[in-house]
């Protein structure tokens, strides 16, 4: 069953270029979907497009965003941002910049919950202190009085993991959850999210530009290229032989520990420029 | 210990300073042409009685010598006798320190509230001509200085629309059941409101004229910064919460971008108590800045010198209480 649709959106800066042309794809409940590209390539924008949360330089022009049967596009503000707060949840990229300097962690966490969701203080704390342990924080009483600046980056994403779950959102959206962290750290997290997302079967979309993230945590995945989808697979067959030259092309270009000698593969030059013809970007 | 350390240092420096602020003071004084004794006798005194008045005074000794006697009197605790009121000048000072005290309050007050205000309206509707009207009040405000506000007010709430007092602290015919100088707080504790009235009524004017420009720099400062805050992460992710605009303003930004403002008020209200003195002076309002302008059309030694300490130490623990709140908005400090 189709969670999240996203139809021919189309997105560009006010009085600029395009960002996103005609986008579409489709995350099913439960489902994982990967969305990669090359930096500038859109991907964080859809992420943006669906939390409502996009730049104010930035406009939606055309499209629909079909969140369980409802296009949060045609809904007033207020609503639409109630709504996707209740359902919805972010997994930021830089956990050092994602949690308020200053203020207490309980509070950052709990707030939702009381506020949006109509919670009672005492339910909302001990939601919280159960996801802290549940992403493996020691004393998470403890934690939930603390600052941001008295913890360590991968505790950070923890947190932030933890938080995203709070309301049992029904789609998550991670955006790069890995990329600023420490290498030795980004393994647990990833696998941390992947368990977490396992457990409480929530819609994930993950953006990334890593497809050996895309090959270990996502279902399926759609390939974008200058704000246009250029394809959209299931991962075992996109594995097994993507169909457009392009993500071929970026695929044979993810370095392989297995073969360290081989060298890196750049996207050719020619394979660059029949997708910009084809996707209309100058 | 981080808090007592920091006051118990703070008030080492602040021993410092006002040493310093009192050997200029007393030095400059002295040097500048001018003498009290002059002021004080009838045209045709002889010199035996210049002579003997200025030994009374103790003025024939060496600059030093009065330093010295004047110092080891004020460790004591003995500020020195006025010369044109004849009184102490410690008891003089105090008396109307309250009145200064609650006008740059209740300007600080204002300029506060009018600039906070202005800058949370401007970030909630940026980027539309609400805003545009925010920053040319802002920047009309702040291009008049405090003195030329003074005037403009007289004229338009004391001449022109005659609704406010232009003069004094208080109506002169009325009966005061106060037992300290604090009037506007007595009275507000003792529920006089048609007293608190008058008083406002009074100082409402001095009190604008003070915070106006003030106001127009708390409010391009603070709109600065929350705009900055605005664009950071943890900003974002709360929008994804589902939080309102001016929740997300207020509870997410607003603590973060306050800090910067704070430093500033923080030194632009000792200038605040700076404009006191001529605007007290503009409006006949009975504190420390006029009694300051006539102790130096006076020449009076001894009460010019107790007004400048005490501005500074008005002025060191402005900063003190800055560098405490800082201490307290900012978690970062906290644990130091």
């Amino acid at each position: 069953m189709t969670y999240l649709s996203v139809r021919d959106l189309t997105v560009r800066l006010k009085d600029g270029p395009a960002l996103l042309r005609s986008v579409s794809l489709d995350v099913a409940a439960g489902e994982v979907r990967g969305l990669v590209g090359e930096s500038g390539a859109g991907k964080s924008m859809i992420g943006k497009a669906i939390l409502g949360i996009l730049p104010r330089a930035v406009e939606v022009v055309s499209g629909q965003i079909v969140l369980d049967g409802v296009d949060l596009l045609t809904l007033p503000p207020a609503e639409r941002r109630v709504r996707v707060g209740a359902t919805c949840a972010l997994i930021p990229q830089d956990p050092l910049t994602a949690l308020n300097p200053s203020r207490r962690i309980g509070p950052q966490m709990t707030d939702r919950l009381v506020d949006i969701l109509g919670w009672s203080r005492a339910n909302a704390a001990a939601r919280v202190q159960d996801l802290l342990a549940e992403v493996q924080i020691v004393d998470p009483a403890r934690v939930l009085r603390q600052y941001p600046h008295e913890l360590s980056g991968g505790m950070r994403q923890r947190i932030l993991i933890a938080s995203a779950f709070a309301a049992e959102p029904r789609l998550i959206v991670a955006d790069e959850p890995t990329t600023a962290l420490d290498v030795t750290v980004q393994k647990q997290i990833l696998k941390l999210i992947a368990g977490m997302q396992a457990r409480h079967g929530t819609a994930l979309l993950f953006v990334t530009h890593d497809l050996g993230v895309v090959s270990k945590v996502c279902q399926s995945l759609s390939v974008l290229y200058a704000g246009k989808v250029v394809e959209d697979a299931a991962v075992r067959a996109f594995f097994a032989g993507p169909k457009h030259p392009y993500s071929a092309a970026l695929l044979a270009a993810t370095p392989k520990y297995t073969d360290p000698d081989a060298g890196l593969q750049p996207v050719p030059a020619d394979v660059i420029a029949a997708v910009r013809a084809e996707v209309g970007h100058g | 210990m981080g808090l007592l350390r920091t006051i118990l240092l703070r008030l080492l420096t602040t021993a410092i300073t006002l040493f310093g602020v009192a050997v200029i003071v007393f030095f400059v004084i002295r040097v500048v042409p001018g003498n009290p004794i002059a002021m004080m006798l009838p045209p045709g005194a002889t010199d035996e009685d210049i002579a003997r008045l200025t030994a009374l005074y103790g003025l024939d000794k060496s600059i030093p010598a009065q330093f010295w006697i004047w110092g080891a009197g004020v460790l004591q605790g003995d500020f020195g006798t006025s010369i044109t009121a004849r009184q102490p000048v410690l008891a003089m000072v105090l008396a109307r320190l309250p009145a200064t005290l609650e006008l740059s309050v209740l300007a600080l007050l204002i300029a506060v509230l009018v600039g906070g205000a202005a800058a949370l309206t401007g970030t909630r509707l940026r980027q539309t001509k609400v805003e545009g009207g925010i920053d040319i009040a802002g920047g009309m405000a702040l291009s008049v200085p405090d003195f030329l506000w003074g005037l403009l007010l007289i004229l338009a709430f004391g001449v022109l629309m005659p609704i406010f007092h232009i003069s004094g602290r208080v109506t002169p015919s009325l009966d005061l059941p106060f037992v300290t100088n604090f009037y506007l707080v007595e009275s507000l504790i003792r529920l006089r409101l048609d007293l608190t009235l008058d008083l406002l009524s009074h100082m409402l004017l001095p009190a604008l004229s003070l915070a106006i420009p003030l106001a127009a720099i708390i409010a391009q400062l603070l709109k600065q910064s929350l705009k900055e805050t605005m664009h950071l992460d943890y900003v974002t992710l709360a929008r994804t919460h589902g939080y309102s605009e001016a929740r997300v303003i207020w509870r997410e930004a607003l603590p973060n971008a306050l800090l910067p403002t704070l430093t500033l008020v923080g030194v632009q209200f000792t200038f605040l108590i700076g404009g006191t003195v001529i605007i007290e002076r503009l409006f006949s309002y009975e504190g420390l800045g006029n009694m300051a302008i006539d102790a130096v059309i006076n020449r009076d030694l001894p009460l010019i010198q107790g007004i400048v300490i005490l501005f500074a130490v008005i002025f060191t623990g402005v900063n003190l209480v800055v560098d405490l709140m800082y201490a307290a908005l900012n978690p970062r400090l906290r644990h130091g």
